[in-house]
C-alpha cells in the first residue's frame, strides 16, 4: 500500500492534478454550490463549466508553449499578441478596413477566420526562423512580436474597436444553437486532442525531446533539429491564432488592446505548473493542460469570492508560489532529509 | 646553468576520487628557454599546470621558484599571478566586448583623482605595450574586433606587462593559422631573449621544433623525461608519448588479418572543410576496417566528419557505390547507409534524459522520418534485440541512458548505429574512457562486422587496438591526410606507424 502510494506521488502528473484538486475543494469548503451544473435558458452553467469555458484559451496557448519550450528551453512571449493580432485580422477582413461595426460581412466567414489564422502561424514562422536559424534567444527573438503584433492589429483596424455585429461570429466563443455546452471546450478539446494523437502517431514527441535535451546528438543522428525546432514555433503560433479567435468572438470585436492580454504569462505558468521543466527536454502534455485549467480555477475562485480584478493577481502570485515551491525538487529534498533527521531522532529516543 | 634554474616541481603527485592524476610527476623551467610540454590526452599536462598556478592544491611534492619553496603562491591563482607566473588559456579569457587596453589594465587601471579611471593615461601606456611587442592594435577598440591570435597576444601582452617571470601558454595555437602562429612564436622569442621562462603546451609536433628548446614529455600523469629538442627526433618523442620502448616495437605481435580485397564502397577526392581539414583522398572498400591514425589534433576526426557530412566538405567529391553523392547533413548520409559515431560521448552521442531504448531508435526513426513511426512493440524488439546482442548492462530499456556506466552509454550508440543497419560505419574513438573488457567486446564486434561485409572506419589513440582491428591505415598529421599503410607486404608494425605519424625526420631514426 505504502509502496504504491510512493509511486503514485512520483508520478510527474500528481502534484499538478493534486494542485487542482486543493483548489476546487477550497471552492467547495467557501461553496458548496460549487460543483452545482444547473441549465438555464437551454445552456449549461456553473462554476465547472465557466472554468473549463474561460480556460480554453490559457489550454490551447498551453499545447503550443509546451512544445515550445521542450524544443528549446526557451518561452515564447508573443502569444498573447498574436492572439490579438489574428482576432483583429480576422475582424478586419470580415468588416472590411476602416469599418468599426457591421451587421453583414465583407467576405465569408471562413475566408476571415483562415486569414486570422494564417497571420498567426506567419507570426509563429518568424519565431522559428529567428530562434531556429539565427541562434537568437527564444525570448528576445519573441519578444519582437511581444510588442509589436498587438499594435500592428491596431494599425489592421484604423485604431478603433471593429465589432462584428454578426450571429454566427458569436458561435466560437459562445454557444452554437442548440448545444447546451460553451463551443470553445470544443475547440480546446480538438486542439488537444490533435496534438495528443499527433505525438502519439508520429515520431514528433521523440524528436522534439531529442534536439531539445541535446540537439548536436540529435542532428548528428540525422534529425533536422532546426526545421523541428522552427516548427513547433510555427505550430505554437497556430495555437494562439486559434485562441484569438475564440476570445475575439466572445466579444464579437476586435478589441486590440484588451484581447490576450498577459495571456503570454498564463501559458507559461500552465507548463510550469504542470511539471515540465523550463529547462527543456522531455515534457508531459497532459500536465500543461492540467496546469492550464489549474490557473483557470484560480481565477474563477477569486472572482467568485468577491476578491476585486486589482486584487485577484496578488492572491494569484500566493497561490502559484505555493504550488511551483511544493513542485521544486529542493524543496523536496529538504522535506526528505527533515523526515529522514525525524525518524533518526526517533529511534534514539527509542534506543 | 643550475642557478638558471626558475621553476622546479619535484615528485607532485595529485589525486581525484577514483583516479591519480598525477604521480611522481616533475617539471623543470629554466630562465629565458621555451619548453614544451608534451603528452597524449590524460597524460597530466593540464593538471601539472593547474598545480602550478594553484587552480588545484597538490597532496604531495615540492614546487620551488628561483629555489623557494612555494607554498605561498600555489594555494590561489591570484598569488600565483602575483609572484609572476602567468597563463594564457586555449580559450581566450579575457573580456571580448571591452577595448583592448580596458583588456590589458582590467583589475589595476590608472586611476586619477577621486578614484575615476584615468582613461588617457592607461590608452597612452596600453598603445606603448602593443608598440613594444609590435602587435598592431588600435587600443580603444574593442577586443572581439581583433583575430583569435591578437586576442590571444592581448592576453600574453597583459601577462608581460605584469611583470611574469614564468608564461605558460596552454595550446595557443589550436585555432590559429600559419601566419598567426608564425607572429606568435615571434612574439615568444622576444620573450624568451628578456628572460622569461615559457611553457608551451601544443600537439603540433611541427610547432614544438619550431620554436622550443627542450622538451618534457609526460605520460599517464608520470613523468617520462626532460630532453633537449636535438636529442629526441620526432619519433622518439612520439614512442615516448605514447609509452612504447621503441627498440621492443618489432617484436609485439599483431593479430589482424589481411582480407580480400572488396570492390570499392566510399572514395572521397579532395575533400576539404575550411579551418579543419586540408584536402584529402580516402577510399574504403566492402568488408574492409580501415583506421585513421595520428596524434590527437591532427585531423582524424575532421576526416571523418567531412565524409559523414557532420561538417559540410566545401570541395571535391564523394561517391558511394560509384554513384557520386551530396551529403549536406547527417540526415543524408544516414539514407545513403552510413553511420557516424562520434568521439564526444557526451556532446554529440548520448540524449541524456531519454531511455536506452529512445536512444537506441533515433537514426533509425530518423531515416524512417517523422510521419513513419516506429511501433511501439518493434521499438521494444530492436532495444531488446540489441541490449542482448551487445549485453548492455540496463535495469531496463526504460531507463535514462545517462544512469549507464560510460561503456554502456557506449554500447547504446553503437547499437544506435546498428540498428540502421549501415553499410558504412564511422567509429570515432568508440573504446576511449570504457573498461577493457568492453574494448575488446567491441574491438571483436567491429572484426564481426566487417566480415559480415560492413566497411569500418575505426578511430583511435591506441595503437595496439588499431593494428588489431584495422587492415590498412591512413596517417594523419596537422590536418592532413600524409599518406598510407597496408598491410600487403606483411603486418603493420607499430614502429612503421609512428615513424609515420612523426613525419619529417622520421626516416633518421
Amino acid at each position: 500500500m505504502k509502496s504504491k502510494w510512493k509511486a503514485l506521488t512520483r508520478q510527474q502528473l500528481f502534484l499538478p492534478i493534486f494542485s487542482l484538486i486543493v483548489v476546487l475543494l477550497i471552492n467547495l469548503v467557501k461553496d458548496p454550490g460549487f460543483f452545482q451544473i444547473g441549465l438555464q435558458n437551454g445552456v449549461l452553467y456553473g462554476r465547472l463549466i465557466d472554468i473549463l469555458n474561460r480556460g480554453s484559451e490559457i489550454a490551447i496557448l498551453a499545447v503550443g508553449q509546451t512544445l515550445v519550450v521542450a524544443v528549446s528551453a526557451g518561452t515564447d512571449i508573443s502569444v498573447g499578441s498574436v492572439m490579438s493580432l489574428t482576432a483583429c485580422g480576422t475582424c478586419m477582413m470580415l468588416a472590411g478596413y476602416g469599418n468599426n461595426s457591421v451587421t453583414e460581412l465583407a467576405v465569408p466567414m471562413g475566408v476571415g477566420i483562415c486569414f486570422g489564422l494564417l497571420l498567426a502561424f506567419l507570426c509563429g514562422c518568424m519565431n522559428g526562423a529567428l530562434v531556429a536559424k539565427l541562434k537568437i534567444q527564444p525570448m528576445v527573438a519573441t519578444l519582437i512580436l511581444y510588442t509589436g503584433a498587438r499594435a500592428i492589429g491596431l494599425v489592421l483596424c484604423n485604431n478603433q474597436i471593429t465589432y462584428i455585429r454578426y450571429e454566427p461570429y458569436k458561435y466560437f466563443g459562445n454557444f452554437l444553437p442548440g448545444c447546451p455546452i460553451p463551443t470553445p471546450i470544443f475547440i480546446a478539446a480538438a486542439v488537444i486532442a490533435l496534438m495528443a494523437l499527433f505525438l502519439k502517431k508520429t515520431a514528433l514527441g521523440l524528436y522534439i525531446q531529442s534536439v531539445g535535451i541535446n540537439s548536436r546528438a540529435s542532428r548528428i543522428s540525422g534529425i533536422n533539429a532546426d526545421m523541428i525546432c522552427f516548427w513547433c514555433y510555427a505550430i505554437c503560433g497556430l495555437c494562439a491564432g486559434i485562441a484569438g479567435i475564440i476570445a475575439s468572438s466572445r466579444i464579437y470585436s476586435a478589441d486590440s488592446n484588451n484581447i490576450g492580454l498577459n495571456y503570454e504569462m498564463d501559458a507559461i505558468l500552465a507548463v510550469a505548473l504542470g511539471g515540465n521543466s523550463l529547462g527543456g527536454g522531455k515534457f508531459n502534455l497532459s500536465g500543461s493542460i492540467v496546469g492550464a485549467y489549474t490557473i483557470q480555477a484560480i481565477t474563477t475562485t477569486l472572482l467568485a469570492m468577491g476578491v476585486s480584478t486589482d486584487q485577484a493577481p496578488v492572491v494569484k502570485a500566493i497561490i502559484v508560489i505555493a504550488i511551483v515551491v511544493v513542485q521544486a525538487p529542493a524543496f523536496k529534498q529538504m522535506l526528505a532529509n527533515r523526515a529522514a533527521r525525524r525518524s533518526a531522532a526517533g529511534k534514539e529516543a527509542v534506543g | 646553468m643550475e642557478n638558471n634554474v626558475l621553476i622546479e616541481m619535484r615528485n607532485i603527485r595529485k589525486t581525484f576520487p577514483g583516479v591519480v592524476a598525477l604521480d611522481n610527476a616533475q617539471l623543470t623551467l629554466h630562465r629565458g628557454e621555451i619548453h614544451a610540454l608534451m603528452g597524449e590526452n590524460g597524460a597530466g599536462k593540464s593538471t601539472i599546470i593547474k598545480c602550478l598556478t594553484g587552480v588545484y592544491e597538490r597532496d604531495a611534492g615540492e614546487v620551488y621558484m628561483d629555489g623557494v619553496e612555494g607554498n605561498i603562491w600555489n594555494h590561489s591563482t591570484m598569488d600565483a599571478q602575483n609572484i609572476g607566473i602567468a597563463t594564457v588559456y586555449q580559450e581566450v579569457n579575457l573580456c571580448p566586448n571591452l577595448s583592448v587596453a580596458e583588456n590589458l589594465f582590467i583589475g589595476r587601471a590608472p586611476t586619477g583623482r577621486f578614484g575615476a579611471v584615468d582613461w588617457k593615461t592607461m590608452n597612452r601606456k596600453a598603445q606603448k605595450i602593443m608598440d613594444d611587442l609590435d602587435i598592431q592594435v588600435d587600443v580603444t577598440r574593442n577586443l572581439e574586433n581583433y583575430s583569435i591570435a591578437i586576442q590571444q597576444m592581448v592576453a600574453i601582452a597583459r601577462a608581460v606587462d605584469m611583470d611574469c617571470r614564468v608564461l605558460i601558454l596552454d595550446e595557443p595555437t589550436s585555432s590559429l593559422d600559419d601566419k598567426e602562429v608564425e607572429k606568435l612564436f615571434r612574439l615568444m622569442r622576444q620573450l624568451r631573449d628578456k628572460g622569461v621562462g615559457i611553457l608551451f603546451v601544443t600537439h603540433f609536433l611541427e610547432q614544438v621544433y619550431e620554436v622550443c628548446d627542450r622538451i618534457t614529455v609526460m605520460r599517464n600523469g608520470q613523468f617520462v623525461g626532460d630532453y633537449t629538442v636535438a636529442e629526441l627526433p620526432r619519433v622518439k618523442l612520439v614512442a615516448a608519448m605514447l609509452g612504447k620502448d621503441f627498440d621492443d616495437l618489432a617484436a609485439i605481435k599483431q593479430e589482424g588479418t589481411g582480407k580480400e580485397k572488396g570492390e570499392v564502397l566510399v572514395e572521397c577526392k579532395n575533400m576539404s572543410h575550411k579551418g579543419t581539414i586540408k584536402p584529402f583522398d580516402f577510399v574504403i572498400r566492402k568488408g574492409e576496417v580501415v583506421g585513421l591514425t595520428g596524434l590527437l589534433g591532427s585531423g582524424r576526426s575532421e576526416m571523418v566528419r567531412c565524409i559523414y557530412g557532420a561538417d559540410r566538405s566545401q570541395t571535391g567529391t564523394e561517391t558511394m557505390g560509384g554513384k557520386e553523392v551530396h551529403i549536406r547533413q547527417p540526415l543524408d548520409a544516414i539514407k545513403l547507409g552510413m553511420g557516424y559515431l562520434p568521439d564526444d560521448r557526451k556532446a554529440e552521442g548520448c540524449i541524456a534524459d531519454l531511455s536506452v531504448k529512445e536512444n537506441i531508435m533515433l537514426a533509425l526513426q530518423a531515416r524512417q522520418g517523422i510521419f513513419h513511426r516506429v511501433s511501439e512493440a518493434k521499438q521494444n524488439e530492436i532495444a531488446d534485440r540489441y541490449i542482448k546482442e551487445l549485453s548492455i548492462k540496463t535495469p531496463s530499456r526504460e531507463t535514462p541512458i545517462s544512469q549507464l556506466s560510460g561503456g554502456n552509454q557506449q554500447k547504446v550508440i553503437l547499437a544506435r548505429w546498428l540498428a540502421t543497419d549501415p553499410e558504412f560505419l564511422i567509429l570515432d574513438e568508440p573504446t576511449r574512457g570504457i573498461d577493457i573488457g568492453t574494448k575488446t567486446e567491441i574491438q571483436k564486434k567491429v572484426i564481426e562486422l566487417a566480415g559480415k561485409g560492413m566497411s569500418v572506419v575505426f578511430i583511435s589513440s591506441e595503437l595496439e587496438e588499431m593494428l588489431r582491428t584495422c587492415s590498412r591505415l591512413y596517417v594523419m598529421r596537422d590536418g592532413a591526410n600524409v599518406g598510407q599503410i597496408t598491410d600487403e607486404n606483411g603486418p603493420i608494425t607499430q614502429e612503421e606507424v609512428m615513424s609515420a605519424i612523426a613525419g619529417g625526420d622520421s626516416h633518421e631514426k
